[in-house]
């Protein structure tokens, strides 16, 4: 349901006419359902913003949210959301902000006339579908969000370091699923390959638990860097985890593990030693 | 039919295999080395896979068998330059290639026949770790 | 080289001799590239495709492999079909079985060809011949 374009202008009016009261009224209403999250002066000022640009997107003839028009007033609300988003608002609390202008223009109202109130339902069915407008922008803005973040978290938690001559180290960080340790395991052995380094060594030190599965990644990759050629040392296997690969019957054969990075770099740089020295 | 060129490199035998080798050429290969082997008195050789996009069965056994027959002629053989990719699906296959000795690339190889040729040559020294197959199957 | 990309149609190569193995990798890595699998996905289908082919030649006695791409709604991959008029398979489950060969191969063959695949399905019966698809995805 559109506004009429005789319902749009007097919407405009009365949003210029009592402009300070609405304002005023507004920005009271989303400090209530924000409790202090956002500063009163930084609230107030969103506030006017969204207003004229409510006002402007009316006066400009625009009878739904989708409309030319009203061009201007979605920037403002897909603004508002990605930045409420990015803030950690809920979903709920951005779009309460945009339903809270109907609180604001009812108290402006003059109640006694009927053909106010019958302006009123016109002017909610509005301020609704941009409310709705404001919570789908709210959900892309998150959704981008998560990608961005999976997408750096996937990069920044799969490094792969050179530690020595001839020595690269993957220190493994968070919860290890199928296709992180698939990056990580490719990884590793393009960069055994591209420095010619052969030894490497896997730092499990920040992985918080380890299943068969994970234990299965790991042994591959280690399989795997052995057909290429180089060796591969465990490093930072924590109790409960030595306490899990026994008690889920793994075997992890006699394949190099070590307690900690600096022993397993030790052993490693020990084994470069000797044989430079049987040459 | 074509055939795998063997280059002579001091003492060891340099095989750069390319890719998409046929069967026959595979094992024309097993039996040129064998040959070589015995003709310049080699006691090592390098086999380069690094063109090699897949291994599969055929070619991991043609592998092994060479390593076997070399080691039979007193000849080290060193598989170098397998591919990240292909590592992961011999291991996904269940390919282990027991016997076969690997290095990153042609000189970590020779690295590695040196270093064996001079323990031998020191008498009573055990090569130690060396001397394990590349992989276990855990 | 690859026809109708995009649909259901694809190549077909007869299988009777070593040569032909090589032309099922080169044209299984066509298509796997066109459909962009991974590196690591690439070769485990050209792989196993190698496994296969050659199957089809030592125990079918020959017969023929189909390469076509496939989609399934949001992903592509590649499916291969290998035929033969051969003897079959008399015991199937000991043929998936690590180790076993009759051969004189390494025994990986068919168990290790249906590790490196999404989709395995294998119909053969005693002196009617054997036909084993294949299917990879894209991630």
């Amino acid at each position: 349901m559109a506004l009429s374009s005789d319902e749009g202008s007097r919407f405009a009016d009365l949003l210029k006419g009592h402009e300070e009261a609405v304002g005023a009224a507004w920005t009271e209403q989303i400090a209530a359902t924000l409790r202090g999250r956002l500063s009163h002066a930084e609230l107030q000022r969103q506030t006017t913003e969204l207003q004229k640009g409510f006002q402007s997107a009316l006066a400009g003839g625009a009878q739904d949210i989708g409309d030319d028009a009203a061009a201007e007033l979605r920037a403002q609300l897909s603004d508002l959301s990605s930045a409420r988003a990015r803030q950690g608002f809920t979903a709920n609390e951005t779009a309460i902000s945009v339903f809270a202008l109907k609180d604001a223009v009812l108290k402006v109202l003059d109640n006694g006339d009927p053909n106010v109130l019958r302006d009123y339902v016109a002017f909610s069915a509005f301020i609704d579908r941009a409310g709705l407008f404001t919570f789908d922008s709210y959900v892309r803005a998150r959704e981008e969000l998560i990608a961005d973040q999976a997408e750096q978290l996937l990069e920044l938690s799969t490094p792969v370091v050179k530690l020595w001559d001839g020595v690269v180290a993957v220190p493994l960080v968070g919860t290890l699923d199928s296709a992180r340790a698939q990056v990580v395991m490719e990884r590793l052995l393009q960069t055994l390959v591209d420095t010619g380094s052969p030894y490497a060594i896997i730092d499990i030190t920040g992985v918080p638990a380890v299943d068969t599965q994970v234990a299965q990644h790991i042994l591959k990759t280690v399989v795997a860097a052995r057909l290429m050629g180089a060796d591969c040392i465990i490093s930072g296997i924590r109790p409960q985890i030595a306490q899990t690969i026994v008690a889920l019957g793994i075997e992890f054969g006699d394949i190099a593990t070590k307690s900690s990075l600096a022993d397993a770099l030790r052993h490693v740089i020990r084994l470069t030693g000797t044989k430079r020295q049987e040459r | 039919m074509e055939r795998v060129p063997v280059l002579k490199i001091g003492d060891i035998l340099l095989v750069s295999i390319q890719d998409d080798m046929e069967d026959q050429v595979a094992l024309q290969l097993q039996e040129d080395l064998a040959d070589r082997i015995v003709a310049t008195g080699s006691h090592g050789v390098i086999i380069d896979i690094s063109a090699l996009d897949i291994v599969d069965s055929f070619v991991g056994r043609t592998l092994a068998t060479i390593a076997g027959v070399s080691k039979v002629l007193d000849a080290e053989t060193v598989v170098v330059g397998m591919r990240p990719a292909v590592a992961i699906t011999l291991v996904e296959l269940g390919l282990s290639l027991p016997g076969i000795r690997t290095a990153l690339n042609v000189e970590l190889g020779m690295e590695m026949l040196a270093r064996q040729r001079a323990a031998e040559e020191d008498l009573g020294i055990d090569e130690g770790e060396d001397d394990e197959p590349a992989v276990t199957v855990p | 080289m690859i026809t109708g990309s995009g649909s259901a149609a694809g190549e077909q190569i007869t299988v009777a001799s070593d040569q032909d193995v090589v032309r099922v990798r080169q044209l299984v890595r066509t298509l796997a590239v066109a459909v962009k699998l991974s590196l690591v996905d690439q070769t485990k289908i050209v792989t196993a495709a190698s496994e296969l082919a050659r199957n089809t030649l030592v125990y079918g006695g020959g017969g023929t492999v189909a390469v076509s791409r496939v989609e399934n709604g949001r992903r592509a991959g590649i499916r291969i079909v290998f035929a033969d008029e051969g003897p079959g398979i008399p015991d199937l489950d000991l043929a998936l079985t690590d180790g076993y060969t009759t051969g004189g191969g390494l025994g990986l063959g068919l168990s290790g060809a249906r590790r490196l695949v999404d989709e395995f399905d294998i119909d053969t019966a005693v002196g009617r011949g054997t036909t084993i698809s294949v299917t990879k995805w894209c991630r």
